[in-house]
């Protein structure tokens, strides 16, 4: 299980490696002068000059290269163009919002899809099957940011039940977590579509497996065959896909913290991008592919500690 | 006395192209700690015997007639879900032929063993030593470190080993074991059949054991029952259907039986045509189409005929095709 683990985690630090890699080579090929832009349209050139010798933009490529690498592992993500700020902190100041948003995001997934898809499976062809397939396709093919504003407008503008902007005051759980409510459902709905798909096709597929003719032979109750001996393993391909939906929300998180105008990541990026603070661009890309590459590192980890053929197979 | 009694058994599937019967009429006893064989081709309905048996018919298959009753006169065609889970695993357990596919790959053997004992108000302790006792039995080494293993981690041959030990871990009054060596290699297949022999005669249970391989069968049972397209076609002591089958289709299913060649043959023996559609059976004798002794009678339904002590063939020949050739 341990080598299994480091090795799910060396492929990770690689594919964060090879990220860095890109993001530099955009940064770079992105026309215009970070210095100039940054120092906007009155500076002099002098001013301009000593700003590239300030950011190593004299240095040959290589080397800005490498340092570009070395600063972000000391965890130096550069200093904002507008307030000198270093971008790390400005980022990891946001980062709290953006994850309470897809941790909850992804409960809503998980804590209705999983049940539902399972449902959808066992009693296969009955009506609430066919109610399940309905709503899932419905709620995948809704974007998130329709179904944030509706959610904003009928829930907290026609119903007046829950909060419509902000994150809540700080300090106040209870209150941060209605706030929550409302972009977490918008970033989560989608996906209880998905998970229950997902969930009910390859509950399916391990309802007919011959283990579980097997166990009924047994004569085992009929719960523990459907939750211990076929969601057992439905559950495996589930998780890798919750991997790649916290990818998914990260971006639909853009739209539920404008939407919602709550702090966070989403918002920081788009708050950025129109005033081409291209350095808080760069950190926040890098930290959520860092954090993308984390989750997905943990889920395969995760599917590793549930199926020991994968733990056997690939640990080796 | 019988461990389990099949009277007049029917299964029918409800299906798109309308009723298939699968069962037809099936009749045969198991006596206690006795080997009943059952032997026929792929589509004979032994499958649909066993899960009928078990009560774990899909869901549109229904038995339309007949009785199965166990040693206590209960039957098992009239009992709800839950009494029949309670016999399953209980009183009469199975093996079946997929060794690798049979255990959950993602529990533990340990905790495979321990589930099944679940109605035992018994420690975990106390079900894991049960469970080793079990697996020392049936002869997988150093048992104690192997129940935190994971199916993946056994052979073949352990696995269907395990399989046997899982069914017998109740002491079930019935064993039914579907072509357990089906899926093993030569070598393999002998050990099998000998260590299910001896934990037969260790627990005292009877088996009905299912398989196509008539040399296994000879080697193993002590009767036998022939089936052909859902019927018994003849049922009988094992001496007696191999050395003197009633039943047209019995004689031609052991020409067919390589082990039986004395000579090289450039083309091994086979029963010309195919299985007829179960939808639409015949009125008269189903092997009718296939059999090389058909006459005009067979049109007719053939009867359940007695050529001998507990020797039974559907078949108007049976009997006469004794004497004519006597």
């Amino acid at each position: 299980m341990l080598g299994y683990a480091v090795r799910r985690l060396g492929l990770g630090v690689a594919i964060v490696t090879t990220a860095m890699a890109i993001l530099f080579i955009m940064i770079f090929l992105v026309p215009g002068d970070p210095a100039s832009v940054a120092l906007g349209p009155r500076a002099t050139p002098e001013m301009v000059e000593a700003l590239r010798v300030r950011m190593g933009l004299d240095r040959p490529v290589w080397e800005q290269f490498w340092n570009f690498y070395a600063s972000a592992v000391r965890g130096d993500l550069g200093t904002e163009a507008l307030s000198g700020r270093p971008v790390a902190d400005v980022v990891l100041e946001q980062l709290p919002y953006t994850l309470a948003l897809i941790v909850s995001g992804i409960s809503w997934a998980v804590a209705l899809g999983i049940p539902l898809g399972a449902l959808a499976a066992v009693q296969r062809g009955s009506l609430a099957d066919r109610i399940v397939g309905v709503l899932s396709v419905a709620v995948i093919a809704v974007p998130s940011f329709v179904v944030a504003i509706y959610a904003l407008l009928i829930f907290a503008v026609w119903l007046r039940w829950l909060p419509a902007i902000g994150a809540g005051e700080p300090g106040d759980f209870a209150d941060q977590l209605t706030h929550l409510l409302l972009p977490s459902l918008a970033v989560g709905l989608g996906w209880v579509g998905y998970i229950a798909r997902m969930v009910r096709a390859s509950m399916l597929e391990a309802l007919q497996a011959s283990h579980i003719r097997t166990a009924r032979a047994f004569g085992l109750p009929e719960r523990l065959i459907t939750y211990s001996y076929a969601l057992r393993i439905a559950i495996l391909p589930t998780l890798t896909l919750l991997g790649i939906g916290v990818g998914h929300m990260l971006s639909s998180a853009v739209f539920a913290e404008i939407v919602f105008a709550r702090p966070g990541i989403g918002k920081l990026v788009y708050d950025a991008i129109i005033v081409r603070n291209y350095p808080v661009v760069t950190g926040a890309v890098l930290v959520t592919t860092v954090f993308f590459v984390m989750v997905n590192v943990a889920a395969d980890i995760l599917v590793g500690a549930l199926d020991p053929r994968v733990r056997s197979e690939l640990g080796r | 006395m019988n461990v389990l009694s099949v009277r007049d058994l029917t299964v029918e599937f409800r299906t798109p192209g309308g009723r298939l019967r699968a069962l037809d009429r099936v009749s045969f006893e198991v006596g206690k700690g006795r080997i009943l064989g059952v032997v026929g081709e792929s589509g004979c309905g032994k499958s649909t015997l066993i899960n009928a048996i078990l009560g774990l018919l899909a869901e549109n298959g229904e038995i339309t007639s007949g009785t199965i009753r166990m040693s206590d006169g209960r039957d098992l065609t009239k009992l709800g879900d839950a009494e029949l889970r309670a016999i399953r695993g209980q009183r009469i357990s199975t093996v079946f032929q997929d060794p690798m596919g049979a255990l959950n790959p993602v529990l533990s053997i340990g905790r495979q063993m321990r589930d099944i004992q679940y109605r035992l108000p018994l420690s975990r302790a106390e079900k894991d030593a049960r469970s080793v006792e079990m697996l020392r039995k049936v002869r997988i080494p150093d048992p104690e470190s192997r129940l935190v293993q994971y199916p993946h981690e056994f052979s073949g041959g352990m696995k269907q080993r395990i399989a046997i030990a899982m069914a017998l871990m109740m002491e079930p009054e019935l064993l039914i074991a579907d072509e357990p060596t089906t899926a093993l290699d030569a070598t393999l297949e002998v050990a099998t059949i000998e260590l299910l022999k001896e934990l037969q005669r260790d627990i005292g249970c009877a088996v009905l054991f299912i398989s196509h391989h008539l040399g296994v069968i000879a080697e193993l049972c002590d009767a036998v029952i022939v089936m052909y397209a859902g019927a018994v076609v003849e049922r009988g002591e094992i001496g007696t259907i191999f050395h003197h089958p009633a039943h047209p289709y019995t004689e031609r299913l052991l020409e067919c039986d390589p082990g039986r060649l004395h000579e090289r043959v450039g083309r091994l023996p086979t029963i010309p045509g195919e299985i007829p559609d179960l939808r639409q059976r015949p009125a008269g004798c189903i092997f009718a189409p296939r059999c090389h002794r058909a006459e005009p009678r067979c049109a007719e339904p053939p009867p359940d005929r007695s050529v001998g002590p507990g020797h039974v063939a559907r078949c108007w020949l049976a009997g006469e095709t004794a004497e004519a050739r006597a």
